[in-house]
């Protein structure tokens, strides 16, 4: 109101001017003025900008009537879901699998020779078994975030939360932060559930250094570079409770891990991606059970810091980029880890601490190759090399091995469609020293409820 | 931390810059959006085409160079109707792009804009690779593609508003052209009403129900799975009592099966197109049209 009173004044006083000019000075007018001309700066934004309003309205209008003759009906977008109550629902996933194993040697006694064990690892039991089912659940929680958690049913009844996570969907620049708890994205197989993966097992050197899988709970920040050939980094921080680290009582972050991958297309029938990973973990207290350089069975404790490099490829074929029916992988990733401590013979009684210090490495290599609709077949090689191991004085309790553990698979499976697969492994696995394993599995993984997309 | 240090160094070592460039940049998941695109946009859009048409569009692998490209993306052009289900969803989420997510202007479903056929009545995965939203194949039907074309033409007026006379001229034109493109069609295509035919996958009933072709079975004893013998056997045994022109697969189809019952049945086995680069001829979306009823004539001889 106050700018057209102004304006108003402002009339009065030009249109009154031959008897009111003496009374306005040079600069009084020189205000008035640009006042004036601040006002009509404005009125002409406005009125431009309702007239490209209009000329925007007129253009839709324009389009539309020119695609009427080919409408036979209504062409109003049909809303894909209406049921207001379960239309919000997230989306439902059950992975039902079952195992059959057959071993020639017990599993009680698995270990892989010259290495600290940790986590879950080995065959499994024998006979039948149920395997790993789990129960998935995703969505987009608001317009900021996605949720998802995968709730897993161990052949032992217990439930636990494999995965339980949040992630943000509308960061610019290609950023995306995770929070909660995941599988790490170090390495290939790291971050992929077991229903993905094309042998019933993990690899050895996942088993050695991982504990089979490496999930935390904590943070990771990932980064889409934006160029034309896919690069993304990313790093994470996290509670590092699980295997090579252990729980620990502290503020801050127990495990840290970093990671980069590079991807891209080779013509239309290759596609390929590489990767470099390094974990860090400081385990405080990592008991473990051993068998004792005169026989005995002790449990010993490492504390110190444990560190993993990793290096990762994949390479996917497929005619014309069609891998219905046939199409073949390659894949193989090497680790090396190094870990410097404290380790404490024989917690229960001796208690000896004294320094320790291990350099080892190991790695895998395998193909899989559909030779027909619905047919795999893949092989895989598995070496580990115990490499460097320093007991300091307590190498007089423990030895260390000099073995290279090494394990070949071979599998077979059927998929009659995306969500049933049948599977044959035979194995023959020389973790242990002495006589090989020879492993036959034969396992069902089935899909059911929402369409798993999966990742590369 | 010194390993860290290697590590970021070797990645930046290999960083490519950017291919930077004024104009938009779009990515059409079916290679017949990327034609409509280059149509209605032309150079004020640089088009990439997820798939090509001799690639099954229900299973692509979420590549990371498709992650890149949806990364870079300011539009999305996708069929929907749950077509691109097993890979888009992880693409979208890979690529951290809130631009081009599902609600935003960036990402357009070219199947809400039509209306879908064969919208399944039950829903149960033992019927093979059904859709609850209907059948995705939309762009088989000339007359979904011009419906396509104003609602896209609207959204790139959205997204890029300064080159509103632009798209509204190249719409105008493209809309004239293939309106008379289709009266020719479907002069052309007069005397396939009513023929019998046999398809391999459920990928033609918007063509059907254009051209009014009648479709006696299917190769696949289910959507999405592969022809077994015995079920060929049965469409085999079909066909002795009730005859069809042809059997008509598309370009990404395996052949064994359609030449198999062809041979038999002694009719004619065509391989349609099915999207833009599915033949030699089909290198627009006039050609598309044009190849799909040469071969489909190939019934009336």
């Amino acid at each position: 109101m106050f700018k057209h009173n102004t304006l108003a004044v402002a009339v009065a006083a030009m249109t009154l001017s031959p008897t009111l000019s003496f009374a306005a000075d040079g600069s009084d007018l020189q205000s008035i003025r640009n006042e004036i001309d601040a006002l009509r700066q404005n009125y002409e934004s406005r009125i431009s900008d309702l007239e490209a309003r209009l000329k925007k309205a007129e253009v839709a209008t324009v389009v539309a009537p020119a695609s009427t003759p080919y409408v036979e009906t209504s062409n109003a977008p049909v809303p894909a879901s209406t049921a207001a109550g379960s239309g919000f629902n997230p989306d439902v996933s059950l992975i039902l699998s079952g195992l059959y194993t057959n071993l020639s040697r017990k599993p009680e006694d698995y270990r892989i020779a010259g290495f600290i064990p940790g986590g879950e690892i080995g065959p499994g039991a024998r006979g039948f078994s149920l395997s790993e089912s789990e129960l998935g659940f995703s969505a987009n929680i608001d317009h900021l975030f996605y949720g998802q958690a995968n709730l897993a049913v161990s052949p032992q009844n217990e439930i636990s939360a494999e995965e339980a996570f949040i992630q943000t969907t509308a960061l610019p620049a290609g950023l995306k932060i995770k929070a909660g708890r995941f599988f790490s994205s170090i390495g290939y197989l790291n971050d992929q559930h077991s229903h993905t993966w094309d042998f019933v097992d993990n690899p050895l050197v996942y088993q050695a250094f991982l504990g089979t899988q490496f999930s935390h709970d904590g943070v990771q920040l990932k980064w889409l570079a934006p160029t034309d050939t896919f690069i993304e980094l990313g790093a994470e921080a996290g509670r590092g409770s699980n295997f090579p680290g252990s729980e620990v009582n502290r503020n801050g972050a127990g495990a840290q891990a970093l990671f980069a991958h590079i991807g891209g297309d080779i013509g239309v029938s290759n596609s390929w991606r590489v990767g470099l990973s390094y974990l860090h973990a400081t385990p405080k207290g990592r008991d473990y059970a051993e068998t004792d350089a005169l026989g005995n069975s002790v449990t010993n404790s490492f504390s110190g810091g444990s560190r993993l490099i990793g290096a990762d490829f994949i390479w996917k074929w497929a005619p014309n980029g069609n891998g219905e029916r046939q199409n073949f992988k390659l894949q193989g990733e090497y680790f090396r880890r190094k870990e410097a401590g404290d380790l404490t013979y024989d917690t229960a009684v001796t208690a000896h601490s004294d320094r320790y210090t291990s350099s080892q490495s190991g790695w895998y290599v395998q193909g899989v190759f559909q030779f027909m609709p619905a047919w795999r077949v893949g092989l895989r090689y598995d070496l580990l090399d115990s490499g460097v191991v320093d007991y300091g004085s307590n190498a007089a309790n423990l030895a260390s091995v000099d073995y290279r553990p090494a394990r070949t698979s071979l599998m077979f499976d059927w998929s009659p469609s995306e969500f049933s697969r049948v599977r044959l492994q035979l194995a023959r696995d020389k973790s242990r020293q002495g006589a090989a394993d020879n492993q036959l599995f034969l396992q069902y993984q089935m899909s059911l409820g929402a369409h798993g997309a999966h990742s590369y | 931390m010194k390993y860290a240090f290697i590590l970021m160094s070797c990645v930046f070592a290999v960083l490519i810059p950017a291919t930077s460039s004024a104009a938009m940049r779009a990515l059409a998941c079916e290679p017949e959006w990327g034609a409509l695109l280059q149509e209605l946009a032309a150079d004020k859009v640089s088009v990439y085409t997820a798939t090509t048409a001799l690639q099954d569009p229900h299973h692509i692998q979420a590549r990371p160079s498709l992650i890149a490209a949806v990364r870079n993306a300011d539009l999305l052009v996708c069929t929907g109707a749950e077509l691109e289900v097993g890979w888009l969803p992880v693409m979208l989420r890979q690529s951290g792009n809130p631009k081009v997510q599902p609600g935003q202007p960036g990402y357009f479903e070219a199947a809400d804009f039509v209306n879908k056929l064969e919208i399944p009545t039950r829903l149960d995965r033992a019927d093979g690779d059904v859709h609850a939203a209907g059948n995705p194949h939309i762009q088989t039907d000339p007359r979904n593609i011009a419906l396509v074309a104003n609602a896209l033409t609207r959204r790139l007026m959205q997204i890029d508003p300064d080159n509103v006379a632009f798209y509204q001229g190249r719409y105008q034109d493209f809309a004239a052209r293939w309106k008379s493109a289709i009266q020719r069609w479907e002069k052309d295509a007069a005397p396939l009403r009513g023929m019998p035919v046999v398809v391999q996958h459920k990928a033609y009933p918007y063509l059907e129900n254009w051209l009014g072709l009648n479709e006696l079975a299917t190769l696949e004893p289910k959507p999405g799975v592969e022809p077994t013998s015995s079920h060929l056997s049965e469409v085999l045994a079909l066909l002795q009592r009730q005859p069809a022109k042809l059997v008509m697969r598309s370009a990404y189809n395996d052949a064994r099966g359609a030449d198999w019952l062809a041979e038999r049945a002694k009719i004619p086995a065509v391989v349609l197109p099915f999207t833009v680069g599915g033949s030699d001829r089909a290198k627009d979306l006039f050609g598309l049209f044009d190849d799909t009823i040469a071969q489909l004539l190939k019934g009336t001889k």
